[in-house]
């Protein structure tokens, strides 16, 4: 039981936070300060900074550029993300994708994916859900056949459509979950496909969500010839890769060292924001108390996962109880969002996407964090429904660690 | 003990939904939010002259149907119900508030304009500063030969894009946040001086900053005595707060009837989500918190004409319950839709949005919660 950091721990945080301050794009800043939707540039323009110096994917096996940090320094990494705002890197390709590649996949695959994914220059996209095929994921039904082309090659012909697929309007790779054997029990006719976007029979059309906002689409498959070879793992065993997969996918989803930087923004926000009788909102007695609650629940999450962290560290894989994580880092994301909608006051009202176009810096619409307020709550209330909804999550205790 | 509404009540509400069924369904609003103008002039103009609802709480003698409070939380549920975002509220409760409450010599001709949907009203109380303490005002009206001159920010005034007039708070004497000093004034809003910055809303209307710079008006655009509005202004917002309630309640059947279908449509695991008994027991606590945010708009309704303390003590009683209920019933309606319940297409997420505003207006949760304690125990020490 020790918390404190060693010299050579201090020295790394402090490599770290140089870094970023020298090397974060400026454009990138700018976009975010602005409150601007990021670009397929903006977002690649971080990766590849981070590619070149070797940290774009510190969990990675280090033969396929790994890191090796401790845990602590995974941890001075996240939280020096945070703290300067950092933009996260994209889990779809780093965090979920290459896991399965490297544990599952042929020699070709780990070459041909591998590389490319942490470059930058490919960009995966999720094509697990399905309209009828949410929470219960494995009745999915987009099929996947066997067919030989005309080239005398093996392909699967797939057709179905995935939906909910998150910046595939970005992407040049969507790995899918498909139906390879539609008379097997239903976990065991599913396979693992790498698809390639660019492959003729792919639409893909923007599902626009209530916030405004254009990050996930539907995404429909006809007749789309996928080599054989770019299935991952063995035909109609792809649902061991996603159950893999989602334990990466939860891993991450506590979102500790965000939380704590979004609830520092709001102990800033209530600074100048004023309060009924015109002194600072922080000082008022119910908005402390409820942004202590915050942080005090934030400080259980974040002993938890240190606690996960070190079982992790001592060979247990991240288990059930990983569902905790994602419960309560999620509820933690929320709330956090909901306080800074309550500190915007009148001006969480003004809605900004795409406006306004008259440039009258004279006349301002209030304070400049405001405007994100409101759509940031409508958005985040996506947290506790991806990923596992939180009801699932409770499932999964409920059988997983309880037993019951 | 009677809460059932008379026979007029009943045909105005459903003369209200029934046209509102025929001209203000989900894609036809959608359109109209849509437009250059954002609201729809033609809508106004069938509320005045086919429906005459806009008269709905003014006396036959001035043209209206000779209701009042109830009658304005009866056409606010409806508009709750299919987000209608033409200003009654800025209008008709509150313009009209303040012309039955002020003894304003021109009311009937005022009201007669209302009634007629000719006079289109905003209510410009709110300031940058002020969050809400409806009497912490920078923007002042200095006497000038027999009228005044205004100056000063409005912050978020709902509807602007679309009024006539706005109805202004400004200070005519006292310091920023005192209570004496507190004036209200009509203000013609093609007077010169106003300068407005329009936007849309979140949840779909439009609003504007307005800035008085050196805003002439004459002696009788003052409502009420000069330096003495305030209790007059915390009437009206009482009156226009018990409204919002009403609207909110017509949002929340919404989101808990949406909830209901979609979980009994939607199936998962081979069953409806619907059979899940955390969704059921889930719905069970939003159908609890309409009934309650139900119970208590009747109830502020049925007080809104007792004596001030009486008054803002139930009206704040019922926002907090409103308050609270918006976001459980808006939240949970959202999780229990899933994916779906975060797109654009659906009207929940609209109704969600609607409500999360609500939650806001005319002051927070904490905010009512504080002045319930205030009036219900005394002044802390
Ligand atoms: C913004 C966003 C981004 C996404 N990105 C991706 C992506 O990139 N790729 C991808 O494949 N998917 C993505 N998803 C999809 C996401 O994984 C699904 O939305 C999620 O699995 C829930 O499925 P559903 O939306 O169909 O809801 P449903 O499964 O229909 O659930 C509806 C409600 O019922 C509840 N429920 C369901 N079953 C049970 C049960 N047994 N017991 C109790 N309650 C239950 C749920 O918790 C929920 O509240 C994204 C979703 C969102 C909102």
């Amino acid at each position: 039981m020790n918390l404190e950091f060693s010299p050579e721990e201090n020295a790394f945080r402090d490599e770290v936070r140089a870094f970023i301050a020298e090397s974060y794009p400026a454009q990138l800043r700018g976009a975010q300060d602005e409150g601007e939707d990021l670009t397929k540039e903006d977002f690649l323009a971080w990766h590849k900074v981070l590619a070149a110096k070797g940290w774009v994917a510190p969990s990675w096996p280090k033969e396929w550029g790994g890191t090796n940090w401790t845990s602590t320094q995974k941890y001075i990494w996240g939280e020096e993300l945070a703290r300067a705002d950092a933009i996260p890197v994209l889990p779809f390709g780093i965090a979920m994708v290459s896991p399965v590649i490297y544990t599952f996949g042929t020699p070709e695959q780990k070459a041909k994916f591998l590389p490319a994914t942490y470059n930058g220059d490919i960009w995966w996209c999720q094509g697990y859900s399905e309209p009828g095929a949410g929470s219960d994921l494995a009745s999915l039904k987009t099929k996947a056949e066997r067919i030989t082309g005309d080239d005398g090659k093996e392909y699967y012909l797939v057709n179905g459509q995935k939906t909910w697929t998150t910046l595939a309007q970005f992407a040049d790779w969507i790995f899918c979950l498909v139906r390879t054997n539609p008379t097997a029990k239903i976990q065991e006719g599913i396979s693992f496909l790498l698809i390639d976007m660019k492959t003729p029979g792919i639409t893909v059309r923007p599902i626009i969500t209530m916030d405004g906002g254009h990050e996930v689409n539907e995404v429909w498959l006809e007749n789309v010839k996928v080599p054989v070879e770019n299935r991952v793992f063995e035909e109609n065993k792809g649902w061991t890769c996603a159950k893999f997969l989602l334990a990466h996918e939860r891993s991450g989803i506590a979102g500790v060292a965000r939380s704590k930087r979004g609830i520092e923004r709001i102990r800033q926000m209530a600074q100048t924001e004023l309060n009924d009788d015109g002194t600072a909102l922080i000082t008022d007695p119910s908005f402390k108390r409820k942004v202590a609650e915050l942080e005090i629940d934030l400080t259980a999450l974040e002993f938890t996962e240190l606690r996960t962290l070190a079982g992790e560290s001592q060979g247990k894989g991240p288990g059930p109880e990983s569902s905790v994580l994602k419960i309560k880092g999620t509820e933690i994301q929320q709330r956090i969002t909901e306080l800074a909608l309550e500190a915007a006051g009148h001006y969480g009202a003004p809605y900004f996407r795409g406006f306004p176009a008259d440039g009258d810096n004279n006349h301002p619409i209030g304070p400049d964090f405001a405007h994100r307020t409101a759509p940031n709550y409508f958005n985040t209330r996506k947290t506790s429904i991806y990923g596992g909804s939180n009801e699932i999550q409770r499932n999964i205790i409920a059988k997983m660690v309880l037993g019951l | 003990m009677d809460f059932n509404f008379t026979e007029e009540q009943s045909m105005l509400r459903d003369t209200v939904a029934s046209y509102l069924q025929d001209h203000y369904d989900f894609d036809k609003r959608r359109k109209i939010i849509t437009s250059d103008a954002g609201w729809s002039p033609a809508i106004w103009k069938a509320f005045a002259e086919e429906l005459g609802i806009l008269g709905a709480p003014f006396s036959e003698e001035l043209g209206g149907l000779g209701g009042g409070a109830t009658e304005n939380m009866i056409v606010m549920e409806e508009v709750g119900k299919a987000l209608v975002v033409e200003p009654y509220l800025g209008t008709v409760v509150i313009g009209g508030g303040f012309m039955k409450h002020s003894g304003y010599a021109d009311a009937a001709s005022v009201i007669e304009g209302i009634v007629g949907g000719t006079t289109v009203i905003a209510f410009a109380y709110a300031e940058p500063q002020g969050r809400y303490t409806w009497s912490d005002l920078k923007t002042t009206a200095k006497k000038d030969g027999s009228g005044y001159v205004l100056n000063g920010h409005k912050a978020v005034v709902i509807g602007a894009p679309w009024a006539t007039h706005l109805v202004v708070t400004a200070r005519t004497g006292g310091g920023q946040r005192e209570r004496d000093g507190v004036s209200v004034f009509l203000v013609d809003k093609n007077s010169k001086g106003i300068v407005t910055r329009d936007y849309p809303t979140v949840d779909g209307a439009r609003a504007s900053e307005v800035f008085f710079e050196n805003v002439s008006v004459p002696a009788d655009a003052l409502i009420g005595a000069e330096g003495a509005g305030l209790p007059l202004v915390e009437k009206v917002i009482d009156e226009a707060t018990a409204a919002v309630c009403a609207e909110a309640v017509g949002s929340l059947r919404k989101l808990h009837e949406g909830t209901l279908d979609y979980a009994r449509q939607r199936k998962q695991f081979g069953q409806a989500i619907a059979s899940f008994q955390v969704l059921q027991h889930r719905m069970v606590d939003m159908f609890i918190n309409v009934e309650q945010a139900v119970s208590m708009t009747y109830m502020a309704t049925i007080k809104i004409d007792e004596a001030d303390a009486e008054r803002s003590k139930a009206v704040s009683a019922a926002k907090v319950q409103i308050g609270k209920a918006c976001k459980f019933v808006g939240q949970n309606a959202i999780q229990i839709h899933g994916g779906m319940g975060m797109t654009d297409e659906l009207a929940i997420g609209h109704y969600f949005k609607r409500a999360t505003m609500i939650e806001g207006l005319f002051g927070s949760v904490d905010h009512h919660l504080r002045r319930y304690e205030t009036l219900s125990f005394g002044k802390a020490a």
